[in-house]
């Protein structure tokens, strides 16, 4: 199927593209790399009257270290993302989360900012952004503002973004110390969306886990932090043992939908399954 | 309407398009590259895949307008050239047709494209790697162990090193 019509803008700067935007109004809709915008517009569940390319703004493109943070550009590929240096050293849970992504040609388009502003409940990176206290700068017409990952997924495919903003960059805190990180996906087939999934983050100091950062995908409308968990696993000694019995409360405080892909109470069966294999692997235990 | 100009297949072309127009619709549409089908609604099953600037994408997500000052190869673009005596098949049609890497040969083009670009990354992928490589391409007829088996038969003869022996056509017969 073909899009309805539209106006198409694309910038060459953040500053024009919100310009474009506001001349736009309520209508108007960024298009990232377009591997969720573009298929949504076919099927004609989404018909906005202008698109604002943001393909050519390169200020948005590109990783690169500021003091303790990583700052990774909304317009960096998920391809670049994997292939990224400075994430592989910082940040590898990102890298490892974006290689489940979709396939090859998919990620050669789709961009992070894209994925987190999208904020679908099955998408691998937002709950990894949330798991590593990942910061989200967001420009507007009256200037910039950073909102914490646990304030920016407000709803299903809901964000923190108002319609005139865009979000610019995302600040991940490096992490100091012994950190182990793991992303466990499950799905059924290739190139398929998460049914569930945890990312894990986990720092171990003289044998035991000091602290452990849990990431839930698709365990309610908006990533989730797996905090019973979190909070179960602080301080014990690293063993199966332990591990096996605080991700026993994985699904705590989380709400699953019951779909074709999978029913609510197979979905927490899945989040206590994969937390302890998360965790076991981001802690450096076998599974 | 929006003036796009982009390289094709190694030809260049300046067109007013619809900012709707899909890229798989302007190949097939305008320029009559009819080479690269259109297999689903769903951006799933990669039989669109072509190159933009060197990298696979299905070109049923991409905007003909994203497409502007940007070079495509797609399938009617490969042979010649890409280490294949002139006029004759890439490698890697080559390896399809020798292997039988399809049967209907409607997932085919794409699969190509797809497998052309994984190659690019990764010179001698295992057969896993190959499957994963390709995960973003659907086949409704061959159960992939031929595509498999193709796309490695022509990654040895890209890399230069002798071809993979024809005795493996064994388990699909
Ligand atoms: C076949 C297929 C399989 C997939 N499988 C997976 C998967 O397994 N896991 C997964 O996580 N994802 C998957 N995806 C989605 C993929 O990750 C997309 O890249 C992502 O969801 C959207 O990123 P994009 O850059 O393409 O954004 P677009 O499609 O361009 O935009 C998505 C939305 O975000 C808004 N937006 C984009 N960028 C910004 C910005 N900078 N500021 C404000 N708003 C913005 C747009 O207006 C739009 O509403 C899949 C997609 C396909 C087609
Ligand atoms: S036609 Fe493009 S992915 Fe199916
Ligand atoms: S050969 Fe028929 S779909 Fe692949």
């Amino acid at each position: 199927m073909i899009p309805a019509p539209f106006d198409y803008v694309r910038p060459a700067t953040v500053d024009e593209a919100l310009r474009a935007l506001a001349d736009g109004g309520e209508d108007a809709k960024i298009l990232a790399g377009g591997q969720s915008l573009i298929p949504v517009m076919r099927l004609r569940l989404a018909a906005p009257s202008v698109v604002v390319d943001l393909t050519r703004v390169a200020e948005l493109r590109g990783v690169r270290e500021d003091g303790d943070a990583l700052v990774i550009g909304a317009m960096t590929t998920h391809s670049d993302v994997v292939s990224d240096p400075l994430i592989a050293q910082h940040a590898p849970l990102i890298a490892q989360a974006t290689e489940t992504v979709a396939d090859r040609q998919v990620r050669h388009r789709g961009t992070f900012g894209g994925a987190l502003a999208h904020a679908d409940p099955a998408g691998d990176l937002p709950a990894v952004a949330l798991a590593l206290d990942a910061e989200f700068v967001i420009a507007g017409p009256a200037g910039r503002r950073t909102v914490p990952a646990r304030e920016f997924f407000v709803d299903y495919l809901t964000t923190a973004l108002a319609e005139d903003e865009i979000l610019v960059e995302i600040r991940v805190p490096k992490l100091a110390g012994q950190w182990g990180m793991h992303y466990e996906k499950f799905n059924r087939v290739a190139q398929a969306w998460s049914i569930v999934a945890v990312a894990a983050a986990v720092r171990r100091e003289d044998g035991h886990i000091a602290e452990a950062r849990i990431g839930l995908t698709n365990m309610g409308p908006t990533p989730l932090r797996a905090t019973a968990t979190e909070q179960a696993l602080a301080g014990v000694a690293a063993g199966a043992d332990a591990i096996a019995g605080a991700a026993a409360h994985a699904a705590e405080g989380t709400a699953p939908s019951d779909d074709l892909n999978a029913k609510a109470d197979y979905r927490e069966h899945l989040a206590r399954v994969l937390t302890r294999r998360a965790v076991a692997a981001a802690a450096g235990l076998p599974a | 309407m929006t003036q796009i100009s982009v390289r094709v297949d190694g030809a260049s072309y300046t067109d007013d398009v619809e900012p709707r127009t899909l890229l798989v619709h302007y190949l097939r549409e305008h320029l009559g590259k009819v080479g690269t089908v259109v297999g689903c609604d769903t951006s799933n099953c990669g039989a669109c895949t072509v190159h933009l600037d060197g990298e696979a994408v299905k070109s049923c997500t991409v905007l003909a307008v994203q497409a502007d000052g940007s070079e495509v190869t797609t399938i009617e673009g490969i042979s010649g050239g890409d280490g294949a005596q002139d006029g004759s098949l890439h490698p890697m049609q080559k390896a399809f047709h020798e292997m039988h890497g399809l049967q209907c040969g409607y997932c085919t083009p794409g699969m190509i494209m797809a497998s052309i670009d994984l190659v690019a990354d990764n010179p001698d992928p295992s057969e896993h790697e190959v499957r994963e490589g390709i995960e973003g391409n659907l086949c409704r007829c061959t159960g992939y162990q031929n595509i498999v088996r193709a796309v490695q038969q022509a990654a040895a003869e890209m890399r230069g090193s002798a071809p993979a022996a024809p005795d493996t056509l064994g388990a699909q017969a």
